[in-house]
């Protein structure tokens, strides 16, 4: 086969991904980047208005002020809840047990229906006044409060939804446990290290890559959560902006208020951060990522 | 400090039971609570009903405003088979292109595919969307099925990585026996690459049943509406009056997801484990 015709063989295969790159993404991103330097409600043509959507984002929009606390809380809390609750478990089941198969099917399952509306809906009512949450807090005596509806305690019905999903972390934490050499816990045994020292010196330090990729995972999801914020909140994100997480938000500006310039300049703020979070991951990460092929 | 090992793994069996039942109680609460009447929905703190009906699923299956349940269903089913033939289709090709064939600029595509991959999504929202309503297509499905078609970047890495595991002494056999880059790529390639491919799909089906979002966007007509649409206006319109229609089409709703993780679960362990899907 001549030279030229390999490469016309090899674009032929690339070619629809190299329409939807720049069709789908390449294009759009270069155009939300103008756009957002813009005043835009679809219908009329854009009006270039220098950077006055990021001047009026960080100056007088209170609700972006409160959407962008909220989705701190929601990630800062819920990411590292998540990700302990998914390695303490990961570690009960990484004992040689007969049924590991059912057990790690058992605790995906909410991380597979997680991000559907119908488990939004049945969040819904778990935490009302009345629900579920609050008749298991009764038996221990304690009087639950409208979790739904207050908005001191809303967003935690959020966070609440998203640790519960933690099985799909679990199971890549799982799947780092194995890679560990039990050789090396034999020869801790041996010389006398305990089971804590052992967690601490052995398994923490050979997880350090695993945990690293959940991590950074895990933290680019959690800015981009929709459904659950919608559906709980009925689309408002409140009760007072207590669940208008970020992504809710964007949504709102763009598709309720069609204001699609000041939509765009908030993506790319989106992105910005998210680009910042993962920037610092990555710095951070030559000093506590272990790499026991020295790090290539 | 010796327990006896079957005593302590015995405890560890109960112990993980008893955190999976936790685990598992609010989606059993919701299957319970979709067969109670009415009345003992949040009264009757059984798991076990006390008193079965199936109401609740011919009230909600009836839907509303004169569309059925099965209707969204219908749509949202239709919706995923196109979304998975799209994906695994364009994203094998796009993979067996950059494992197999050399051509010029190759590591430069290669290299921006990967950079799409943790690309959120909001930086195309808005520039997407106009394109789509410009050719007028919102409030069609071709918002949500066209796009299908032009791979997707995470399927094409994890398939990129299947195929540089099959030797290329085939390649060269076939080719000594005439086939051409086709021949090769759906005779000898993809049929050796389906473990991955039905890993693309079962992630693309998932993912496309949830996708709650794109719909939301998109569409606008309730004749087009797909299951999580549907559900969302169910709740709206009927939500307080007549939570046990709501759970019904909710417990419905789950089930195609369900049976896909039971009937592809050992292809899941290994897409998850390679990328972090669905969470």
């Amino acid at each position: 086969m001549g030279k030229y015709k390999t490469y016309l063989a090899g674009y032929a295969f690339l070619l629809p991904w190299l329409i939807g790159f720049f069709a789908l993404t390449l294009g759009p991103i270069i155009a939300s980047l103008y756009l957002s330097f813009t005043k835009y409600d679809l219908l009329t043509t854009p009006e270039w208005i220098g950077a006055k959507n990021y001047v009026s984002m960080f100056t007088d929009d209170y609700r972006l002020k409160d959407s962008i606390w909220v989705t701190m809380k929601y990630v800062f809390l819920s990411v590292p809840v998540r990700l302990s609750f998914a390695l303490a478990i990961a570690m009960l089941l990484n004992q040689g047990l007969r049924l590991l198969n059912l057990y790690r099917t058992i605790y995906y399952i909410p991380s597979l229906l997680g991000g559907s509306v119908a488990i939004s809906v049945l969040w819904k009512q778990v935490f009302d006044k009345e629900g579920v949450f609050n008749q298991g807090l009764s038996v221990i005596g304690i009087e639950g409060p409208a979790w739904i509806s207050s908005p001191s305690y809303a967003i935690y019905s959020l966070i609440g939804l998203s640790v519960w999903q933690f099985g799909s972390v679990m199971i890549i934490f799982l799947a780092g446990l194995k890679q560990i050499p039990t050789e090396l816990y034999e020869a801790a045994t041996v010389d006398g290290a305990g089971k804590v020292r052992q967690f601490a010196k052995i398994t923490m330090p050979l997880l350090t890559p695993v945990l690293f990729f959940n991590l950074t995972i895990t933290l680019i999801q959690s800015f981009q959560t929709f459904t659950k914020a919608f559906i709980i909140s009925g689309g408002s994100g409140g009760p007072i902006n207590s669940t208008l997480l970020y992504s809710l938000y964007l949504y709102i500006k763009g598709f309720t208020f069609l204001d699609m310039g000041y939509a765009s300049a908030m993506a790319w703020v989106l992105l910005f951060i998210i680009a910042i979070i993962t920037g610092l991951l990555f710095l951070s990460s030559r000093y506590w990522v272990f790499y026991s092929d020295g790090g290539k | 400090m010796t327990i006896p090992k079957n005593v302590k793994n015995g405890l560890l069996h109960v112990l993980i039971l008893a955190l999976g039942a936790l685990m598992l109680y609010p989606v059993l609460w919701l299957i319970s609570s979709s067969f109670k009447p009415t009345t003992l929905i949040f009264t009757d703190k059984n798991l076990w009903p006390s008193s079965f009906t199936l109401e609740h699923y011919k009230s909600g299956w009836s839907g509303l405003r004169n569309i059925q349940f099965g209707n969204f269903f219908v749509n949202s089913i239709m919706l995923c088979v196109i979304a998975v033939f799209g994906v695994v289709l364009s994203s094998s090709m796009a993979a067996f292109a950059f494992a197999r064939i050399d051509f010029p600029l190759k590591k430069l595509w290669f290299a921006l595919m990967l950079g799409t991959i943790m690309l959120p999504g909001h930086v195309t929202l808005i520039p997407q969307y106009i394109i789509f309503h410009e050719l007028d297509w919102v409030d069609t499905f071709l918002p949500l099925t066209v796009p299908k078609f032009f791979a997707e970047a995470f399927y094409v890495f994890l398939i990129v990585q299947f195929i540089r595991g099959i030797p290329k002494e085939l390649d060269e056999s076939a080719k000594i026996d005439g086939a051409g880059w086709f021949m090769l790529f759906f005779r000898i390639i993809l049929p050796l690459c389906t473990p991955a491919l039905v890993t693309a799909a079962i992630f693309t089906f998932l993912g496309t049943w949830d996708d709650f979002f794109g719909q939301l966007i998109y569409l606008s007509d309730i004749k087009k509406f797909t299951v999580p649409l549907g559900l969302r206006l169910f709740l709206d319109s009927s939500g307080n009056s007549n939570w046990g229609a709501v759970f019904a089409m909710s417990v419905l709703s789950i089930v195609p997801s369900l049976l896909i993780f039971f009937a592809g679960q050992r292809y899941f362990t290994q897409g998850i484990a390679t990328s972090g899907l669905k969470g």
